[in-house]
């Protein structure tokens, strides 16, 4: 059951990315482009996303636990640290240089694997050195 | 179509995102768990043991390429174009090591976490959102663009 809805909602997500044209990363950096031809579709993505996931949390708020889990295991929302702040600028440069963030760059191996195989091989790069810097 | 600008598709990026928002609510509810996709990514690769089950990342990242394909099958193909491969290698180095270090990246902080109006998230996405701005102005600026 798990496995089954963790799939419907990548398989969902994917699909929805491509179809809003998130997965072109010349539309992703035109929307990071002020100073050039703007593109506002991003905006209109992250809007149409804000909707089903404000009434998810207000369900959520009002039920015990998931359906398919024991419960909830949610991150904490409050407690701002410099390795949020720092990751997140990383993050923003990287995304405006390549246009593409991970998910993206995750559902176009379908569509372009060659092109998209140098950002995704790196992005594990990152990760992988985040994690053997971060170690106690 | 938007007057001014030719390029934005307002109506894709609604429907598109409406898709996103319930993805992303069918874990929130289904599995209590946020839908971020470097988390899950990490997770799925053994980077990461904390989070969800690894074999529920590892379906959700393998849907990701799964719905993508769907799409453009059922429409005839998918336009896009990338940024020469050497600028693709520093930016996934950057991208995979900051949303690692941040927590999360546009799904996970921008959609999860902004529609909970997280301090962390809303922070985060006004950080990685300004920085991309930034990124992009000085790359027009310097002529690369």
């Amino acid at each position: 059951m798990r496995i089954i809805l963790a799939l419907l909602s990548g398989s969902l997500f994917g699909a929805g990315l491509v179809l809003s044209g998130m997965a072109d990363p010349m539309r992703v950096r035109a929307f990071l482009d002020l100073l050039g031809p703007w593109d506002p579709t991003l905006a209109f993505v992250m809007g149409g996303a804000m909707i089903p996931m404000a009434l998810a949390w207000m369900v959520q708020k009002r039920i015990e636990r998931p359906i398919a889990d024991q419960q909830f295991n949610l991150p904490e929302t409050r407690g701002i640290d410099g390795k949020l702040a720092l990751g997140a600028i990383l993050f923003g440069i990287g995304w405006g240089i390549g246009g593409l963030c991970p998910g993206p760059a995750l559902a176009s191996l379908a569509l372009a694997p060659a092109a998209v195989a140098p950002f995704v091989l790196a992005m594990l790069g990152g990760m992988a050195l985040h994690r053997v810097t971060s170690r106690p | 179509m938007i007057p001014g600008f030719p390029d934005a598709q307002p109506v894709a990026g609604i429907i598109g995102g409406l898709m996103i928002g319930v993805a992303a609510a069918i874990m929130l509810l289904g599995l209590g768990r946020i839908a971020g996709v470097s988390g899950l990514a990490a997770r799925a690769v053994g980077f990461t043991q904390g989070g969800a089950p690894r074999s529920v990342a590892i379906a959700f990242i393998l849907g990701l390429p799964l719905g993508a394909l769907v799409v453009a099958l059922l429409s005839g193909g998918v336009p896009a174009s990338y940024p020469a491969p050497g600028l693709l290698i520093f930016a996934g180095l950057i991208v995979g090591y900051g949303t690692r270090l941040g927590s999360g990246c546009t799904s996970g902080h921008g959609v999860c976490g902004v529609s909970r109006l997280s301090r962390r998230s809303l922070t985060a996405t006004a950080l990685f959102m300004g920085s991309g701005f930034a990124t992009v102005a000085i790359l027009r600026l310097a002529g690369l663009l």
